[in-house]
């Protein structure tokens, strides 16, 4: 793997060819926030909250850290007042969405996010995708995915295949950057109990007990 | 729903994972609903994860998971037609088929929609039932087209 050479935040980096900027800032200690990115998944891309800004030939343009990759010479800045903004924008965003979020409360103090600036839109999930791809990629179930489209657009498990999976793996939880993922699960779960434990028909009817 | 004829759709593509949407098309326009089991169907020969097909037949408004009637009709509220009176051919719709716009009658005859824009402006006011245009209609010919639905 050939060596490229770049400066992050002023600081030269060698990296190797395919690591993306997050990775080569990690590698000299610098820390990208990250919402979406996880070590063991394909890139993704989805939130932006890893947006930093490089230098190409001299002109500055706002990429996504996780999933661009190294390039000779590249000139990156991971803090400046253009990045800044676009996060505390993107925080503000999510904030409508999942009010309670540990993760996004810390970004919230560090770019001087104001949770209350846009409406709230209490889904609680911030499509990041994290859940979805990791029950796809790492454990190939595919038990939760994303169901329609646009802001109405969200995760759901099937109970199909979730019944079956689900319980004796769980490790999509800790994943989670919001509560959404197993509030959906406790939800899902309700409603895939097998009949036969739910007694008869699996509705609350005093039709048919067992 | 016959099964069978499921079979013979994802046969006439192959069963290839790459036609999938064509798959769900072709179901769709048949029995103008995606059908649980039809699904189950596809996602078991073509080996696509059921989650994956959940995806997009809920993405694209083309697919419906629940039934619907055997005549589509969609009324268009799109800015011209909406000032050349989109909403009273609307209304006479609703009071001829006794649904609103995203409901389908008990008898699965009639499912109704509007639409943004049907690409056909100097026409408006538009309806479109089962892919035929009606332009320039007036509420008092509405209950007349539709009776001519079987
Ligand atoms: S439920 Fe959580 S992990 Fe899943 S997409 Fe939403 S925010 Fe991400
Ligand atoms: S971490 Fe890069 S887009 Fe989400």
């Amino acid at each position: 793997m050939s060596e490229i050479h770049l400066q992050i935040d002023g600081k030269d980096v060698v990296a190797s060819e395919g690591m993306t900027l997050v990775d080569a800032a990690k590698s000299v200690g610098i820390t990208i926030p990250t919402l979406c990115h996880h070590e063991k998944l394909e890139p993704y891309g989805g939130c932006r909250i890893c947006t930093v800004e490089v230098e190409v030939r001299g002109w500055p343009k706002l990429v996504a850290g996780c999933i661009y990759p190294v390039e000779k010479d590249l000139v990156v800045r991971t803090r400046s007042e253009k990045v800044d903004k676009v996060r505390k924008v993107l925080v503000e965003e999510m904030l409508a969405h999942a009010p309670d979020s540990e993760q996004l409360k810390v970004l919230a103090e560090e770019y001087g996010a104001d949770k209350d600036r846009f409406d709230k839109h209490p889904s609680f999930c911030i499509h990041c995708g994290l859940c979805v791809r990791y029950c796809a990629e790492i454990k190939k179930k595919h038990a939760v995915g994303f169901v329609d489209r646009g802001s109405n657009r969200e995760i759901s498990f099937f109970p199909e295949i979730a019944g079956k999976e689900c319980w004796d793996c769980k490790e999509c939880f800790p994943l989670c950057p919001t509560s959404a993922l197993q509030a959906a699960y406790v939800l899902a779960e309700s409603l895939m109990s097998p009949p036969e434990e739910a007694g008869g028909c699996g509705c609350s009817c005093s039709g048919h007990k067992k | 729903m016959d099964i069978k004829r499921i079979d013979e759709i994802i046969e006439k593509h192959d069963s290839e994972e790459s036609s999938l949407i064509q798959i769900l098309l072709d179901i769709q326009s048949e029995h103008h609903w995606l059908p649980k089991e039809a699904l189950n169907r596809v996602a078991e020969k073509l080996q696509v994860p059921l989650s994956r097909i959940q995806h997009i037949a809920t993405f694209y408004k083309a697919f419906s998971l629940v039934p619907k009637g055997r005549h589509e009709v969609h009324v268009c509220m799109g800015t011209a037609c909406h000032v050349r009176g989109a909403q009273r051919v609307l209304d006479a719709v609703q009071d001829a088929t006794g649904i609103k716009p995203g409901e389908t009658d008990a008898d699965l005859k009639f499912s109704l929609e509007t639409v943004n824009c049907l690409g056909c402006c100097a026409l408006g006011p538009v309806m479109e039932v089962d892919g035929k245009h009606h332009g320039n209609i007036a509420p008092s010919q509405i209950a007349s087209v539709l009776n001519n639905c079987d």
